[in-house]
């Protein structure tokens, strides 16, 4: 594995070394001293594993679609902001923003996230954006959500609520997955509880169980609490708003 | 189903004696204004928008469409407009769509601005024997002779003169495909809007403007790569501060698989950006694609424009846009809330003086460059654009007009008898690509001739000598506040 010391290195020369690393060849690359540097590995279509050591700045990965990045630390803002592609695992907290219309790929973070996680995030034909967030979520989890899933574990367990206020206002499409419960009034008024069945849990199942591996969490522990499941009421919120 | 009580805007007129029953009008006419009734043609005037299909296409000139000229006795307060508004909003509950732009009587600043010509102390040029440069470069520029390192990217243009974002989904994709093609045997560019790019025109990326506006609509790595400039749209001089919903019916197969959604969803472009909420941020997102891009295309930031658009557009070039594109009230559409059309911005003339004014005033005018857009309706509008300070247009309603569009604002409905604001099958295959980019290169080549006319009278051999060039504008008609806005002259007065 290839290593690039980002101390000192602007952000554009941070993906310069990069870009550069890994057109020679590297199939891993891991960038040590990380201090805030923002979009590293912006639009990176590559096929590539980069660990990242250290504090990644805002807009990590944003348009990226391929690369797997382990981050060793924080994420701050803006984590995987429209994203097409790829994997990112943090295995610290990360700020607002984490997955802003996110389109596809693994968005997957050990501990907390910030304000408005996975807003306006879509899905599409084979590609579905997975949030899962290991410990809790701030405000507007899941706003304007209009597809992919939005998983949050909310361990430890402890009295803290697991995800904030307004959670999905203005959703349209997507399903939200909480292990464990949440106030009423903490309900986007355009969001509905729905049943979990099985299929539900069949389609996590992969996603957690990748999850647990990747962060060393039990896997039949994490599925022990039941989860609760949020979708919106309508995929046309927009269906009777104008006169023509 | 309850009376309607809408009023007909339009009647139709029909000659008897010349119609000859071959129905021409009813299959043309996508709103049914004229039915068959059993080999009898009926027109209901109720029905009809007003868009002159029938009437061009009537191969007997026997239709004529004419406006009523009062839906109620005479009233000065109460206009049509306000009227059928009322009418709509109580029968619907809903929001009343507008398309286009603005059809309001607001002042066209364009229209009370005269051009200078050269006589006796200097000579004019004839454009036909002598060199007449109208190359512009779009990008940021060395702001001194000692700046070094490497020059910004550039958009070469062969004249100064954009086709302006129209999404597909908004037009059709021979629209898109007439414009394409268009831009690339003019020389200039064509914008994708925010609805993503058809993979069928990969083939004119080179020629394609894309933006990347809150839905990020088709926004991957993919498209960014395409893409020959990015333009961050925040807003649109039609509806300045709100977002916009494709509805899902318009959402067909081939539009989902541009825009990346599924079929028959809402697609919706929130109102701000949600990485946006400053000029900070707004640097953020410009540096994002500009990483994404490795720094090879020019990154534009479109605004509408509003009160404080020059303090705005300031913030936009600190931050890093290499093109500013300013949109003026008057700016088109293919659906926005009417109340927001008419009544939200300023016109664009007004902004753009200011905007020059604030640039050079800060010393940084040459870091980007401006492009205005909000009704450049002739090659007279580019001129005076230009000596104001800009450094190209975007035309949009113009290169309808050239494909066909009798501008009757009904983009919104999707069944636009033209077969331009359409996903109909039946009635895009009215727009043939061929034709209509033939028809967008003849448009731009007669503007190329005349601002050369209009240039050499001046005698001026190169647009970039009147750029910003306000002595060659003189003002008729405007208040001391307007001229002095607009930093020109009244007419009647000397250097």
């Amino acid at each position: 594995m290839v290593e690039i010391d980002a101390s000192n290195l602007t952000h554009r020369a941070l993906n310069d070394n990069l870009r550069r690393a890994i057109i020679s060849g590297n199939k891993e690359v891991r960038l040590k001293n990380v201090l805030g540097q923002r979009f590293i590995a912006a639009g990176f279509r590559y096929r590539v594993r980069i660990e990242i050591d250290g504090i990644a700045g805002n807009d990590l990965a944003v348009f990226m679609d391929g690369p797997e990045i382990y981050l060793h630390g924080n994420g701050e803002d803006g984590v995987g902001n429209t994203i097409s592609g790829g994997k990112i695992t943090i295995f610290g907290d990360s700020g607002d923003l984490l997955g802003h219309s996110a389109r596809g790929g693994k968005i997957f973070v050990r501990g907390d996230i910030g304000w408005r996680g996975g807003i306006h995030a879509k899905s599409y034909q084979n590609k579905l954006p997975v949030i899962i967030v290991g410990g809790r979520a701030g405000d507007y989890l899941g706003e304007y959500l209009s597809g992919g899933l939005i998983i949050v574990l909310g361990i430890p367990e402890d009295s803290r609520p697991l995800v904030g206020k307004f959670l999905g206002t203005g959703m349209h499409g997507g399903t939200i997955y909480l292990r464990g419960s949440v106030p009423e009034h903490f309900l986007g008024k355009e969001v509905n509880e729905a049943s979990f069945n099985d299929n539900d849990a069949a389609l996590i199942k992969p996603y957690l169980a990748e999850f647990c591996q990747d962060f060393g969490f039990d896997f039949s522990e994490t599925m022990r609490v039941p989860f609760r499941k949020l979708v919106s009421q309508t995929s046309r919120p927009y269906g009777r708003l104008y006169a023509y | 189903m309850a009376l309607k009580l809408t009023s007909a805007e339009f009647e139709v007129v029909r000659d008897k004696e010349r119609c000859i029953a071959c129905f021409a009008c009813a299959r043309q006419c996508a709103f049914d204004t004229h039915t068959d009734n059993d080999g009898v043609v009926e027109s209901d005037s109720r029905l009809c928008v007003g868009c002159h299909r029938c009437e061009v296409l009537c191969p007997t000139g026997a239709l004529k469409i004419v406006q009523k000229e009062r839906l109620i006795k005479e009233n000065s307060n109460w206009q049509s407009s306000s009227f059928l508004a009322i009418q709509k909003q109580s029968e619907a509950g809903g929001i009343v769509l507008a398309a286009m732009g603005t059809d309001r009587p607001y002042t066209i600043y364009w229209d009370h601005l005269l051009l200078n010509a050269a006589q006796v102390t200097n000579p004019s040029i004839d454009p036909l024997r002598e060199p007449m440069e109208l190359r512009t470069y779009l990008g940021r520029k060395p702001v001194s002779f000692q700046d070094e390192g490497e020059l910004s990217p550039q958009l070469r243009l062969e004249m100064p003169v954009l086709f302006s974002a129209m999404s597909y989904g908004s037009i059709s994709l021979n629209t898109c495909r007439s414009l394409a093609w268009a831009s690339r045997a003019a020389g200039t560019y064509w914008n994708t809007g925010e609805g993503g790019l058809p993979q069928e025109l990969y083939a004119y990326n080179d020629r394609a403007i894309c933006q990347v506006a809150s839905g990020r609509f088709g926004v991957s790595p993919e498209y960014l790569e395409q893409a020959a400039a990015l333009e961050i749209k925040i807003g649109q001089g039609a509806k300045p501060g709100i977002g916009g919903h494709l509805p899902g019916e318009k959402v067909t197969v081939e539009i989902s698989a541009t825009r990346m959604i599924p079929e028959g969803t809402d697609a919706i472009s929130p109102a701000p950006h949600h990485d946006i909420y400053s000029i900070e941020d707004l640097k953020q997102l410009i540096f994002a694609l500009k990483e994404a891009t490795e720094y090879r295309k020019p990154v534009a930031v479109k605004i509408a424009a509003v009160h404080n658009i020059a303090a705005i557009a300031s913030g936009a070039v600190r931050a890093g846009a290499d093109i500013v594109c300013i949109d003026g009230i008057r700016g088109g559409t293919g659906a926005a809330p009417l109340v927001i059309r008419d009544n939200v911005g300023i016109p664009v003339e007004l902004a753009l003086a200011a905007v020059d004014n604030r640039l050079r005033q800060e010393g940084i005018r040459p870091q980007a460059s401006i492009v205005v857009a909000g009704s450049i309706r002739s090659s007279a509008d580019v001129v005076k654009a230009i000596a104001l300070g800009a450094d190209a247009v975007y035309i949009g309603t113009a290169a309808l007009v050239a494909l066909g569009c009798h501008i009757c604002q009904k983009c919104y409905t999707g069944k636009c008898n033209w077969g331009i604001a359409t996903q109909d099958p039946y009635l895009t295959k009215r727009l043939n690509p061929e034709v209509g980019a033939r028809r967008l290169t003849n448009l731009l080549r007669a503007w190329k001739m005349e601002i050369k006319e209009m240039l050499g009278g001046m005698g001026i051999n190169a647009l970039e000598s009147l750029r910003g060039n306000r002595e060659q504008l003189r003002a008729v008609g405007l208040t001391e506040k307007e001229m002095e806005i607009l930093g020109v002259k009244h007419a009647g007065e000397g250097w």
